[in-house]
């Protein structure tokens, strides 16, 4: 069983939340539920109404995208990601399923938590904004390459 | 077992038939039902007297004889004691017995002792039996009433509210009881000792006789008078107080208007007006009250100042003889007393006659259902069939409005009829009539040839069936809750267990039938197996396991199951099923690798996801001893933690959790979620840890005051690792709550025997659910979907050993909640088609009773429904009468009736009206 303080030390590692202070952390530690995943299980599914962020602590897992009849890989998650913050800000549906691709231990942060803790501390905020960004970027990096492509067939 | 010679058959005739009217007269009341028992005690209070008087006369001649020695001059002086001589003689009948001055003082005292005796255990057994006859009667007086409610006509009760009813059944009458045992021994004794007196006083002296006698009877004419004031506010107090209780019923069902709409500052303020207007009311009361206390005192000491100053003016004149004053003021002196309590007498019984007449006021009420209706009936009721008859039936509301006029209706019993029409179009009240819910006010109904109204509700309680819209259903079990409808009369006996019950059981039927109340038994089997097509207790389970899947209610009723609290010893069969099923989730976790999914509860090893509370008593509270916080408190839970030195540890840890929680939550907003999630205290008692941290953090348990103590010794008793993650837990503590529990559990007392189940890896601990039986341990945290998992598990594991039925049969358990609202309406819409189709009726009335479903269930049920009236599984076929919510069901009955402005506008199949373009076919169109 894992103190507070290790985990403490497990959120500290994780760059979005580098500049709490460690009481704050604590109470994030506190507010959040540490979850173990077995191999293959779902974190959390396509489509599903999200009420939770989660941090990546330790394992790695993937980011699966449902189309009509397959489903596709899109991406790898590792230690100190954050995912699943898109449904919790703009309260939409899950727009990918997270697997476990190995043994996976994660800290849940509820939504009720996630925003408080963006509205406590602008740092976290603007983390986040970062994280979102990047992906905003590399979507439309993406998107201009598919384009691209498509164009190239004809 | 222990009947009366006649059986049954005689029990149903002392069934007493309680007359509608109410006697006016309290007196004449009490006086009809226990005059023998008056004179009785009349008797006994005047045998009584002579040893009264005696043991009243016997220190004088105590005093007077051997102790200052009268007739006793020369010490070997003897007296005669005893002596009897026949009265108005000289003839010597008993020479007596000659005693010494000694022997004399120890025959008076042995005598004064033997009197004190004798008295003691006459006022012992007056009190008992004066105690007891008030009981009685009082037991009388509220059976009646309630017996009136049980048969007052429908309508009264939209304008009685419950809470005034029973404040009326269980306080008002309250008072009756002590005064019923005095209503006529008090006076005739009283007045018998004042007449004496007043007697006395006359043969001493005609004058100040007169004088004494002229000043009773002022007192007696003037006193009743200044009282009919007191009477009149007496009636308001009585009045405004059934109130009060009327309110505050009102705000307690009406909560969540009031909540919602922030008006509990409005009916805040009107209960503060209430309660001024009775305090005003009252405080009027007690002045008049002690002013009429005060001239009666002023007129008992206005007769010797009489007697004082006319006596001794007399007596100054030489009129009077002195001796004769002297005698005279003596024996007024005896005189007061009696008169005065007679005065308390007369109060008392214009408080309980008023509070009496207030009480029949509201319970005599006209049209009263006949008792005779109600009659216990414990034959069975043949099948209604038939015709239904309706002729130019009108239905009016209290105030006259018209809700029905001239409709008239002929069909078969078992016709399937559906009735059309919006509210207040008279389809609703229709139905309530042919149910017996609402008067006709003119018109003919029958059924099968005899007046609906004459028929005894025997026969229309027991063969038509009725489900409303409101669903409400009493408090109780699942099962009772459907059972209801089938206990009309005591069926079979109960069987007394052993010598000790027969003999309370017989001396509760003499006082049954000493007070007037029914002999019928409660815990006879009331159960009328047969009408439900069953032959026992077994087969009726059964039966309702099927009506519940008849109304789609068998997963609810599975999902109660798991939830229900069954004791073992009600459903042995349950419990050992469940120890078989807690065995199989064990190997399954084990062999699925889920192992650490479970925490299972191990006498020798501390449960990590428990708190420290469970794993210190371990097991579940079932009384209020050992719950919530308090636990750590009780004298037994206290000793323990004492004498196994943990209480000094808990405390320290109390204080680690306090600090911790001020270091982390001081800055935290009292309305952050997260207080709710560690739920050691409120945030607003954060103040008050810290100041207590700041002043005893580091005294140390011995030597901090026993509040601060209490304050800190709660906390760890709701701390568990997973979930608080302070880090407190170290072996050593783990070790001390394991050895404290064996202390805990080895020296349990006897009588708190029943405050907790422990848990016991080979028993079923009836203090918890079902589900947590199987489970036996806590889910562990952290792991992913664990609790999903383990759900599923155990659903899988009880469906594979075939335990469905069982856990649904635990689920009849389930208590419903008061009104039923531990059920959804729904659910209880569902329940009250199941109570009315469980007693076979050949009636079936549904008053827009599935309005709670959604529309694809209203349909399914409705043609399940339709299918079993037409005897589609062999069973007697049966009609229907059925307010349809969607007019187009309608199309699936035989015939429908359309109801519009209070008038029935059209008769006919279903088809035949779609057809011919009326009101009916634009509705479904």
């Amino acid at each position: 069983m894992s103190s507070i303080m290790d985990e403490v030390d497990l959120l500290r590692r994780v760059p979005l939340f580098s500049q709490i202070d460690t009481a704050k952390l604590k109470l994030l530690a506190l507010a959040s539920e540490r979850l173990r995943y077995a191999p293959g299980q779902v974190v959390m599914r396509q489509g599903d109404t999200g009420d939770a962020a989660f941090v990546i602590i330790n394992g790695e897992a993937e980011v699966v995208i449902h189309n009509a009849h397959e489903e596709q890989v899109v991406a790898h998650l590792g230690r100190n990601d954050i995912v699943g913050e898109i449904a919790i800000l703009c309260d939409v549906p899950r727009t990918a399923t997270i697997r476990a691709s190995g043994d996976l231990d994660v800290l849940k942060i509820t939504k009720d938590r996630f925003i408080r803790l963006l509205s406590d501390f602008p740092a976290v905020s603007i983390g986040v904004m970062r994280v979102l960004a990047d992906r905003l970027a590399r979507t439309t990096q993406e998107l201009y390459s598919a384009q691209a492509e498509l164009a190239a067939k004809g | 077992m222990l009947r009366p010679p006649g059986g049954y058959a005689e029990i149903m005739n002392d069934h007493p038939l309680i007359p509608d009217a109410m006697e006016a007269s309290l007196a004449r009341y009490i006086w009809r039902h226990t005059k023998a028992q008056q004179v009785w005690i009349l008797a006994i209070v005047l045998l009584s007297m002579p040893t009264y008087f005696l043991a009243l006369d016997l220190p004088k001649r105590i005093v007077n004889g051997p102790i200052q020695g009268r007739g006793f001059e020369t010490p070997d002086a003897t007296q005669n004691f005893m002596t009897i001589t026949l009265p108005y003689t000289d003839i010597v009948l008993f020479d007596g017995v000659e005693l010494t001055r000694m022997g004399a003082l120890a025959l008076l005292c042995a005598m004064f002792l033997t009197l004190v005796c004798v008295n003691g255990l006459f006022k012992f057994y007056i009190n008992t039996y004066k105690g007891r006859l008030g009981e009685r009667m009082l037991r009388r007086l509220r059976y009646e009433l309630v017996d009136r409610v049980l048969r007052f006509p429908i309508p009264q009760f939209r304008k009685l509210k419950a809470s005034e009813v029973s404040t009326m059944v269980k306080d008002e009458v309250e008072p009756l009881g002590g005064f019923i045992g005095d209503a006529f021994v008090l006076p005739v004794f009283l007045g018998g000792q004042a007449i004496t007196a007043l007697g006395f006083i006359l043969v001493q002296n005609l004058w100040l006789g007169g004088l004494a006698a002229g000043i009773v009877i002022v007192q007696a004419v003037f006193i009743p008078r200044l009282r009919r004031i007191l009477i009149k506010l007496a009636k308001q107090r009585q009045l405004s107080a059934r109130q009060l209780s009327g309110r505050v019923g009102e705000i307690v069902e009406g909560i969540s208007s009031v909540r919602t709409n922030d008006t509990s500052n409005w009916e805040r303020s009107e209960l503060a007006s209430r309660l001024g207007k009775i305090f005003l009311i009252r405080y009027e009361y007690y002045q008049k009250k002690f002013f009429i206390k005060f001239i009666n005192n002023f007129l008992a000491q206005f007769t010797p100042f009489l007697f004082y100053s006319v006596g001794g003016y007399l007596a100054i004149r030489g009129n009077l003889d002195i001796g004769q004053l002297v005698a005279v003021i003596a024996a007024y002196k005896d005189l007061p007393s009696p008169v005065k309590e007679l005065i308390d007498w007369d109060q008392q019984r214009v408080d309980v006659q008023v509070k009496y007449s207030q009480v029949t006021e509201q319970f005599g009420v006209d049209n009263m259902v006949d008792a005779k209706l109600q009659m216990p009936d414990k034959a069975r009721i043949e099948s209604l069939d038939g015709r239904i008859e309706v002729s130019n039936l009108a239905v009016m509301d209290d105030s006259g409005a018209k809700l029905i006029e001239h409709a008239s209706y002929s069909g078969a019993i078992n016709e399937k009829v559906a009735i059309v029409g919006g509210v207040n179009s008279g389809a609703e009240t229709f139905v309530d009539v042919l149910a017996r819910l609402i008067p006709a006010s003119s018109g003919s109904i029958q059924i099968n040839g005899r007046q609906l109204s004459s028929l005894p509700e025997a026969i229309t309680g027991r063969r038509i069936g009725y489900a409303g819209s409101d669903g409400f259903l009493p408090q109780s079990s699942l099962e009772d809750s459907i059972i209801y409808t089938l206990r009309h009369a005591p069926l079979r006996p109960h069987v007394d267990q052993s010598p000790e019950d027969e003999h309370k059981h017989a001396l509760e039927r003499r006082e049954t039938k000493l007070s007037g109340n029914t002999p019928l038994e409660y815990s006879d089997d009331w159960i009328d197996y047969e009408s439900a097509g069953v032959s026992n207790e077994d087969e009726l389970t059964q039966h309702i396991l099927k009506l519940l899947k008849f109304v789609e209610l068998d997963n609810d009723v599975h999902d109660l199951g798991l939830l229900a609290i069954v004791d073992a010893e009600e459903f042995p069969e349950l419990a050992d099923s469940i120890l078989e099923a807690r065995r199989k989730m064990r190997d399954k976790l084990e062999e699925s690798g889920m192992s650490a999914h479970v925490e299972s509860f191990d006498p020798e090893t501390y449960n990590a996801e428990a708190t420290i509370g469970e794993n210190l008593f371990f097991g579940r509270p079932i009384g209020r001893e050992f719950a919530d916080a308090a636990a750590y408190n009780h004298p037994y839970a206290s000793r323990i933690l004492k004498d196994t030195g943990l209480d000094a540890k808990l405390y320290a840890m109390g204080i680690e959790i306090a600090r911790t929680m001020h270091e982390l939550f001081a800055d935290l907003s009292p309305d952050d979620p997260l207080f709710d999630q560690f739920s050691f205290f409120r945030p607003e008692e954060m103040g008050n840890y810290q100041g207590a941290l700041s002043r005893h953090g580091e005294t140390g348990f011995d030597a901090a005051p026993g509040d601060i103590r209490a304050m800190f010794l709660k906390l760890p008793f709701s701390y568990s690792e997973p979930k608080h993650r302070f880090g407190l837990m170290t072996e050593d503590l783990r070790q001390a709550i394991v050895d404290a529990r064996h202390a805990f559990r080895d020296n349990y007392p006897e009588d708190l025997k029943g405050a907790i189940a422990f848990y016991d890896p080979d028993a079923y601990n009836n203090a918890s659910s079902v589900e947590d039986n199987v489970i036996f341990g806590r889910i562990a945290s952290g792991i992913a979907e664990a609790p999903e998992r383990i759900r599923a598990l155990v659903l899988e594991i009880l469906a594979g050993m075939g335990l469905d039925d069982t856990i649904r049969r635990a689920g009849l358990y389930f208590d419903i909640g008061a009104g039923g609202k531990r059920l959804s309406h729904a659910q209880r819409q569902k329940i009250s088609i199941v109570r009315a189709v469980v007693k076979q009726p050949d009636l079936l009335i549904m008053n827009r009773a599935l309005g709670g479903l959604d529309p694809r269930m209203q349909k399914t049920l409705l043609e399940r429904i339709i299918a079993d009236a037409t005897g589609s599984d062999g069973k007697a076929p049966y009609g229907l009468l059925w307010v349809v919510s969607q007019p187009q069901l309608a199309e699936l009955f035989d015939r429908v009736l359309v109801f519009k402005d209070g008038s029935l506008v059209e008769d006919g199949k279903p088809g035949e009206l779609k057809a011919k373009g009326g009101h009916f076919a634009r509705i479904v169109a």
